[in-house]
């Protein structure tokens, strides 16, 4: 069973809010999928034998994936705030 | 006699060639639909003003090039607003990215415009692809040009709408738990979800990364394999695509053995039924039907809601309001962080992001998420082993014909949806919906799926429900 409380932590660890108004319902129909999920529960893997995910490894060889500054404007275009091409943000050390 | 905006790839293709119309004319064929009918649809989010050089560059390439020229040149498609075009507006129908504008061609795109195809605009979508109707684009549902009461399916509802109501000759969508083939059925199309890595994601809006693939929606099976061997092939831009030969080449034979899973309730396949009809007019073709045994499948849908939310999670925590997209600012980082995300994110992708930090949180991590890939590889080896008996797997498409407005309102009952098409993303094996049915009422589709790069017996076993229907 989530609670109220359980939602508000995981929204907290999402970086989300959650309004007070509608967490009881999000509560409600969070539950309900997790004890949906759960029944997952019930499925007996194989003993003996570990069942991992059949994976390839896919990395590539390292290199440069494209020349230096090819995607710089386009990308600097898009950020909220900037200076040059730098992107602007909160100052998050205070020095008092 | 067709408009050029009705006819499928290959009609088109044969017209440009006669110069039965010109490429300009096929293009304003379809915008001229898209003036008459998208008002009341709303299949599009954005319509794009003609790129004149683009146009008059397919139309010298046909003129130049005749029969050799790719299928695709001058061809009009619709794009799901999901996928990248250079300099456009991709926004996943989510107010988080309603300014974002593409810094580069997603793969598919780049081999497109390669072969000369025109787009005509980015289609309407489930917000960041999570849902099954439409109704979660944070920019308003997409009407079913079957039935304006009734949901077009998701998330790729625009696009199939397009095709379906001839706004466009063919789209493009994703399909990450059924998401291309569920509305190809609703709205009476045909809707290809390849195997996982035929074709590249680069330049495709993250959902869940071990599902998510680029696909096409269509009005034939010939469409469908047209645009497919477009976008399809090795990317190095895209890791996890595959070379051409990494599973077991199978070749189409002339009668299917076609399986039917234990899990399909027998009801289904009476006579009287849709998918019982066309079981009896394939069998009587000379295809044999035969049982398939798949236990774990019942949890698949479960497995599928473990996984997805996990990646999604992880994949939408880089839309924090900082770099791009929706920036809401309060006093802190922490609040900018915070703000934007909740301003951004609709309910449903909150939900599914919540469900995916769950899923991944200590304590939890082992029962779900763990078990859930232990799970995800149990299953794809059933199938695997229920392909060295049958060629393909037949199951409906979904539980019903579209469903109306409203009227999937909690969240697991939406979920249900997805019941038949998740397990192709789960096991990476390619799937195809083709409409059968209708006859003045609403469609419905039937769902194949074969084993991995067999998608040679998907548009093989397309072909025979064409021939079994009377196409």
């Amino acid at each position: 069973m989530a609670t109220k409380n359980d939602v508000k932590k995981l929204a907290a660890l999402a970086r989300i809010s959650v309004e007070d108004a509608s967490l009881e319902k999000f509560t409600g129909e969070f539950d309900a999928i997790l004890a949906y999920i759960g029944q997952l529960e019930k499925l007996k893997l194989p003993k003996g034998k570990q069942t991992k995910p059949a994976l390839r490894n896919a990395m590539r060889e390292d290199g440069e994936p494209h020349a230096a500054r090819a995607y710089t404007e386009k990308l600097v275009k898009q950020f909220p705030a900037q200076e040059g091409d730098a992107l602007s943000v909160k100052q998050i050390l205070s020095h008092d | 006699m067709k408009k050029p905006n009705e006819m499928t790839i290959v009609e088109a293709a044969r017209a440009l060639r006669a110069r039965s119309f010109s490429v300009r004319e096929l293009w304003d064929a379809c915008i001229e639909a898209i003036r008459a009918r998208d008002g009341e649809l709303h299949a599009f989010l954005e319509v794009f003003d003609a790129d004149e050089r683009a146009i008059a560059a397919a139309q010298a390439r046909i003129e130049a090039e005749g029969d050799s020229a790719p299928l695709l040149c001058g061809i009009p498609l619709a794009v799901k607003d999901n996928i990248l075009i250079e300099g456009k507006v991709a926004s996943a129908a989510s107010r988080m990215l309603a300014n974002y504008r593409a810094t580069y061609d997603a793969t598919v795109v780049r081999k497109l415009k390669e072969a000369g195809a025109l787009f005509l605009g980015r289609t309407n979508m489930d917000e960041f692809a999570m849902g099954s109707s439409t109704e979660h684009s944070a920019f308003g549902p997409t009407k079913n040009p079957r039935g304006l009461s009734r949901v077009p399916g998701g998330s790729s509802g625009g696009s199939a709408a397009a095709v379906a109501a001839d706004l466009c000759v063919a789209a493009l969508g994703s399909d990450t738990g059924g998401s291309i083939r569920q509305p190809a059925a609703y709205c009476g199309v045909a809707g290809l979800k390849p195997t996982y890595g035929a074709v590249s994601r680069s330049g495709l809006i993250a959902l869940g990364s071990s599902l998510d693939q680029i696909g096409p929606l269509a009005k034939s099976v010939e469409d469908a394999r047209i645009l497919h061997d477009a976008i399809r092939g090795k990317d190095p831009l895209d890791s996890t695509t595959i070379p051409d030969g990494l599973y077991p080449q199978r070749t189409v034979p002339n009668t299917f053995r076609i399986g039917i899973p234990d899990f399909v309730n027998r009801t289904l396949l009476h006579s009287d039924q849709p998918l019982g009809m066309l079981a009896k007019k394939l069998t009587d073709d000379g295809h044999t039907l035969v049982d398939v045994a798949l236990p774990t499948n019942q949890y698949a849908l479960a497995i599928y809601y473990i996984i997805m939310p996990a990646e999604a999670s992880t994949n939408l925590a880089r839309l924090d309001g900082i770099r791009y997209g929706c920036a809401a600012r309060g006093k802190t980082l922490l609040d900018d962080y915070v703000l934007s995300r909740t301003e951004g994110f609709g309910e449903e992708v909150r939900r599914r992001i919540l469900l995916g930090t769950f899923v991944l949180s200590s304590g939890y991590i082992d029962a779900y998420y763990h078990k859930a890939q232990a799970a995800r590889s149990l299953l794809r080896t059933e199938y695997e082993k229920a392909f060295e008996k049958v060629d393909v797997i037949m199951t409906p498409t979904a539980l019903s014909a579209a469903f109306a407005f409203g009227e999937k309102k909690d969240p697991l009952s939406m979920y249900l949806e997805d019941l038949f098409t998740v397990t192709a993303n789960l096991t990476g094996m390619p799937a195809i919906s083709l409409p059968i049915g209708g006859g003045g009422q609403l469609p419905v589709g039937v769902h194949f799926t074969a084993p991995h790069q067999a998608e040679n017996l998907l548009f093989g076993i397309g072909e025979a429900v064409g021939k079994a229907q009377g196409a």
